[in-house]
């Protein structure tokens, strides 16, 4: 692979080529040690969930037909990826829950550095499922808002509160009739495990409604990740900040934030910013003081919050490291490449790992505690003040390039935005325009950077087709990062690259809210889990049309996936009813009755469905075949 | 005598004639004893990729061998059943053969500096790799039959079936 075949983005060019003068290998490298990668992985049609195994099935007809058991192709593969959901599911639960454990000692006094920072959150997240709000104090509420949240993850007699109040009535409906409403986010996700066993689900439709109901587990608990997020460190409003390698600083102590969950990151922000901390910095010959930079999408939630600047994403993540100046590397959970160790061994910079469930050899792990927080952060920050003092000045290779970004557009802020347009009915400018056609449709872009794909290729190729074409672009997780790189959060991106109609939308929202300019050509609207929040969007769009999801003019896109937890995000926007993008194919060619299931028969079910096309171009030109499909459904232009 | 072919369009990569060959020369000839063995067991056949085609590449076991002309030291050798086959201990490891071999798939044993390749499992029926292969892109077949078998879908070809 050529360096041009990795990535796009000329800072990331920049880190490689220093990977390869100093004989550093990188995740390009571990890639190619890899290929020619095995086809019955590539197309679901291995199975090691029993001991009689591992089985293949030979998609050519010659060799084995079934496993050991009987199991077929269809089965083999519809198992494989309801596992691949139920992992994504236990993920974002795993972030969920954390936060709701950390929700319910803040209430209970028992979190002294986890105030409840957004009280008008609590009481609308509070109203929304259901909890009393009147008259009653702000602990009180989080109280009972927090147990109703722990009460989520097991097995409940009635639906998922976080997902039953959070999209269309119709869709409720929908999931009844098919019987794919989930009624506990790990009891869900243990099902899953279940019924794919040895010798449980052998109907493949069954085994995909199963993995269904548990991508709307993941669903509700990306959706209570943001809430609970939102309540103990604030919603997100429009900040400015900057992306790229450049923002890490040669004359500062700079430790990088990676992972997850806002739990410490946020914290880790808070204390940096105090004096003590940078004088402390400052001592040690950092004469810049502290420089909080942030990587995926623990990056996207201090980027949010916070105005941290994003030094990567999830497949560059090394980068950050072979720019010599990074001092600390301080990692939470998913998406953290055991390869961070064996990068930092090659330079001073100091790896910190913080939770008990994920631990690396070589790191230096600081467990963290929401009891003792801020001691924590604090030991963090002299940890990499340390191993600042054992930078190699000649090891710098930082590469100069970063771009604006203009990040934060939670729902309430496009909303807040919005009603600056018009008071009395805010969505009003979003309906009329998509109705008038300025606004085509709305394109969600998610999920991650994926090493077999030249890294933002397909990000940059797709945007720039969609917004000639008018279509408003909301953006979650690393595809925000890929944007953000490339300059499309901006508002010189809307000068650029919108289309007439789109341009004179985002410029009259953007002027309404004193921004002397456009909204930025990208709605940078959070995390990975943060897809809530276009769902949200979504949801308002549809109640305020009087449809359902299925039928607006709205897709979702994941040009560069990675994670479990991007498939099981992909399944729930196609179960909300969008017709969601897949740059990458996903193992289930082996099995003609699960791809068409995803990409035809879902249709029927649900309104949405997998559309995968490797081909950028194709892919936008689709979406835009689909988007005008939608319009025409709805009487409208096309 | 038939030799080993390989159908490309059958290759899923999946490497198990790599594994199976590594296994079959290790001391136990069993994969649970051959992943622990030190130094690891080498194999003899590589699958390798290009744009749209992946496929095990083997020795062919040539008739004029380029590595058995090469070989200046009497390592290399036909048997009685045309495999061209080493005499370990007559290697010197001067690497003659891996410049010249045609396919690349002769080796360096690093630990006991001499060359490695296909002996076509001269002990078994089927070879390891042949065997092990689930799709059947690795096949035993009668030089014959392979190139009847080429005209007859030449024909087919022809008549557009």
């Amino acid at each position: 692979m050529s360096d041009q075949g990795k990535s796009t983005d000329s800072a990331t060019l920049s880190a490689i080529g220093e990977a390869r003068k100093a004989g550093i290998e990188t995740v390009w490298d571990r890639y190619q040690a890899q290929v020619p990668q095995c086809g019955f992985g590539e197309t679901g049609l291995c199975c090691r969930h029993c001991l009689q195994g591992p089985c293949r099935i030979d998609p050519f007809g010659e060799g084995a037909r079934t496993g050991v058991c009987g199991a077929d192709a269809d089965v083999m593969v519809a198992r494989g990826l309801s596992r691949a959901i139920a992992a994504g599911a236990a993920s974002h639960g795993g972030h969920a829950k954390h936060l709701a454990h950390t929700l319910l000692k803040s209430a209970k006094g028992e979190a002294g550095d986890y105030p409840l920072k957004d009280e008008a959150k609590l009481r609308a997240v509070a109203g929304r499922i259901g909890i009393k709000t009147e008259g009653r104090e702000a602990r009180e509420i989080a109280v009972d808002v927090a147990e109703k949240a722990l009460q989520e993850f097991s097995e409940k007699e009635s639906p998922l509160v976080w997902a039953a109040t959070t999209v269309t009535k119709g869709r409720v409906e929908t999931f009844l009739k098919l019987g794919v409403v989930p009624q506990g986010i790990d009891s869900t996700v243990a099902e899953s495990m279940h019924r794919t066993t040895y010798g449980v689900d052998a109907d493949p439709v069954n085994i995909l409604l199963g993995a269904v109901k548990c991508a709307l587990a993941d669903y509700a608990a990306c959706h209570m990740a943001t809430d609970i997020a939102d309540i103990l460190f604030g919603t997100p409003q429009p900040v400015v900040t900057r992306a790229n390698l450049g923002v890490i600083k040669s004359d500062s102590v700079n430790i990088a934030l990676h992972g997850h969950n806002p739990l410490l990151s946020d914290i880790i922000v808070q204390v940096a910013g105090e004096q003590e901390m940078n004088e402390l910095a400052v001592a040690a010959g950092a004469s810049g003081g502290i420089n909080i930079v942030g990587v995926c999408c623990t990056g996207n939630e201090v980027m949010m919050r916070h105005r941290i600047p994003l030094a990567t994403s999830s497949v560059s993540q090394e980068t950050a490291i072979l720019t010599g100046a990074l001092d600390a590397m301080v990692v939470d959970y998913q998406c953290i490449m055991p390869a961070l160790a064996g990068a930092a061994e090659c330079y001073h910079t100091q790896l910190i790992t913080t939770m008990p469930i994920a631990k690396i050899p070589n790191a230096l792990h600081i467990g963290f505690s929401e009891a003792g927080a801020r001691d924590c952060a604090k030991e963090i920050i002299r940890a990499a003040t340390d191993a600042f003092k054992k930078r190699d000045p000649a090891r710098i290779n930082i590469p100069g390039i970063s771009s604006a970004a203009f990040a934060g557009f939670s729902t309430e802020a496009i909303l807040s935005a919005l009603s600056l347009v018009d008071k009395d009915d805010p969505l009003k400018p979003i309906t009329d325009n998509i109705a008038s056609g300025n606004i085509y449709g709305v394109c969600l872009f998610a999920g991650c950077n994926n090493v077999k794909i030249t890294q933002d290729a397909n990000y940059t190729a797709m945007i720039t087709e969609l917004v000639k074409n008018n279509v408003l672009i909301l953006a979650t997780g690393c595809a925000s990062g890929a944007f953000a790189r490339h300059g499309f959060m901006t508002p010189e991106a809307t000068e650029k690259y919108a289309g007439d109609g789109l341009k004179a939308v985002l410029t009259a929202v953007g002027q309404a809210a004193g921004l002397n300019g456009p909204l930025p050509l990208v709605l940078h609207m959070g995390s990975c889990v943060d897809n809530s929040r276009a769902a949200d969007i979504a949801v308002a769009i549809a109640d305020k049309l009087g449809v359902d999801l299925n039928m607006l003019p709205v897709v979702a896109s994941a040009p560069e996936p990675v994670t479990e937890k991007a498939v099981a995000i992909g399944t729930w926007a196609v179960a909300a009813g969008l017709p969601t993008h897949l740059g990458i194919v996903p193992p289930v060619l082996g099995s003609r009755t699960v791809t068409e299931v995803l990409t035809s028969t879902a249709k029927e079910l649900f309104g949405g469905y997998f559309i995968v096309e490797t081909d950028p171009l194709k892919a936008a030109e689709k979406l835009l075949s689909v988007l005008g499909e939608r319009r025409r459904g709805l009487g409208l232009g096309s | 005598m038939k030799q080993i072919f390989v159908r490309p369009d059958r290759c899923m990569a999946c490497k198990g004639c790599e594994t199976a060959c590594a296994v079959q020369h290790s001391a136990d000839k069993t994969l649970f004893s051959a992943v622990l063995q030190s130094p690891p067991p080498m194999k003899r056949l590589f699958v390798e990729a290009a744009e749209g085609i992946r496929m095990p590449v083997i020795c062919r076991h040539c008739e004029d061998a380029p590595c058995l002309r090469a070989c200046i030291s009497g390592c290399l050798y036909r048997d009685d059943h045309g495999f061209v086959r080493r005499r370990k201990e007559r290697c010197i490891g001067c690497w003659t053969c891996i410049m010249l071999c045609p396919f690349g798939v002769i080796t360096r044993d690093r630990e006991k500096h001499i060359a490695v390749k296909c002996d076509r499992c001269h002990r078994l029926d089927v070879p390891a790799c042949v065997n092990a292969c689930p799709t059947r892109a690795l096949v035993m077949a009668e030089p014959e039959e392979v190139a009847a078998d080429r005209r007859q879908k030449a024909v087919r070809a022809e008549s557009g079936g």
